[in-house]
């Protein structure tokens, strides 16, 4: 986003704060503004496509919860970042941009089952990848990498089979960062989270 | 057929051939495999690559791949079989006629595969049961080849005319999964 553009918008919108980014141009914005601000970028600053929802879920921290949106001006070949904190931690939402841009109907939808952010305004804010009696939202930092044990979807095949749906740790792994301290003394460990007859399986999980 | 299935002597029989019931059946069975796809990831790349030219499926008598499990007896699950598709495997497998035979094609069938994850099933033979498992990510149309003859080769060796008798409860043989009889 050119210097000018960056101006005017932010003469327009006074809340943005310009955000940390190591790529592209990012902004803050307060979620009651959102929609107000994409209708402008898209109809007077050429960010015409969204490309992208999603959402950070920051643990401890609060705000925890901050959605992402990334657009993309197909005129000016540019990417645009937007960040909008979630005011509560415990049920948080976002205004819906579905009725800006369509393709943020399946995006929002994807960050609700995966993240539990509630989308207000959605039309049809159900699941889109884990099936709809499913309990958790599984890239929140407080659900298990192996996952938790749960009913199958279908309860006749649960009960003819005997299956469920089971944690499966990775043996070994996970392969993660710790995330504190330079990245240079973070690079990626085995956790090794998983269980088998030498290691018992840690409880609470 | 093994030679060690029939008898003949054309002196003493004439035009007779004298066999068992279970090596008609499943000699005839066994060279009339029908697949059914269950196609779910990309497996079903190489397994689209066994019906074509190259690796030609038909030369083993089992190209009639039938997308109804109505039609079909043995079912090719090729792929990734996540927590919900499940259900849908499960039912496609119960809508087939017996007798029926499963293929687990490659790592995610078999096993999960590199999804230790809480949305993969860990292995498909946890809702139905498998007769043949393959390993590879993916393997090669070779690899599905070979298991289809050591399917068929299985079929040779099945009790087929005791097992046209209603099975009892205490003979269900693979663990978790109740197959109809």
């Amino acid at each position: 986003m050119t210097t000018s553009d960056l101006a005017l918008l932010k003469e327009r919108f006074e809340t943005l704060t310009e955000r940390a980014s190591s790529d592209h141009t990012a902004l803050n914005c307060p979620a009651d503004q959102l929609v107000e601000l994409c209708t402008a970028l898209r109809d007077d600053f050429g960010y015409d496509m969204l490309v992208d929802v999603t959402a950070v879920d920051w643990d401890a921290q609060s705000p925890r919860f901050t959605g992402i949106y990334h657009f993309l001006s197909t005129t000016k070949h540019e990417y645009l970042r937007v960040a909008a904190d979630c005011a509560d931690d415990i049920n948080p939402s976002l205004p819906s941009l579905s009725a800006v841009f369509a393709s943020a109907n399946w995006h929002e939808r994807e960050t609700y089952d995966l993240m539990g952010i509630r989308y207000e305004g959605h039309p049809d804010l159900t699941r889109i990848l884990m099936w709809d009696a499913y309990p958790y939202h599984p890239l929140r930092k407080d659900f298990p990498l192996a996952g938790i044990e749960v009913p199958l979807p279908a309860a006749d095949v649960a009960e003819t089979t005997g299956a469920s749906v089971l944690p499966a740790p990775m043996m070994g792994g996970p392969f993660v960062s710790s995330a504190d301290g330079p990245m240079s003394q973070t690079e990626p460990r085995a956790k090794d989270q998983s269980w088998n007859e030498k290691k018992v399986k840690p409880c609470g999980e | 057929m093994q030679n060690t299935t029939i008898a003949y002597d054309s002196k003493v029989e004439g035009e007779v051939i004298v066999t068992q019931a279970d090596a008609v059946i499943n000699w005839i069975r066994k060279h009339s495999v029908w697949p059914m796809p269950m196609g779910l990831a990309c497996c079903a790349i190489e397994l689209m690559a066994s019906g074509g030219a190259r690796f030609d499926i038909s030369r083993f008598g089992m190209e009639v791949m039938r997308f109804s499990p109505r039609q079909a007896d043995c079912m090719i699950v090729a792929g990734t079989v996540t927590y919900k598709m499940a259900e849908v495997v499960r039912r496609i497998y119960d809508q087939m006629a017996e007798p029926k035979w499963v293929v687990a094609m490659g790592a995610c069938a078999s096993t999960g595969g590199m999804y230790r994850s809480y949305a993969t099933l860990q292995g498909v033979d946890n809702i139905i049961p498998v007769d043949v498992y393959i390993s590879g990510c993916p393997p090669r149309p070779e690899a599905l080849l070979d298991a289809m003859i050591k399917l068929q080769d299985k079929i040779g060796t099945e009790r087929s005319v005791k097992n046209l008798i209603p099975k009892k409860a205490d003979s269900v043989e693979l663990a978790g999964a109740a197959k109809e009889s």
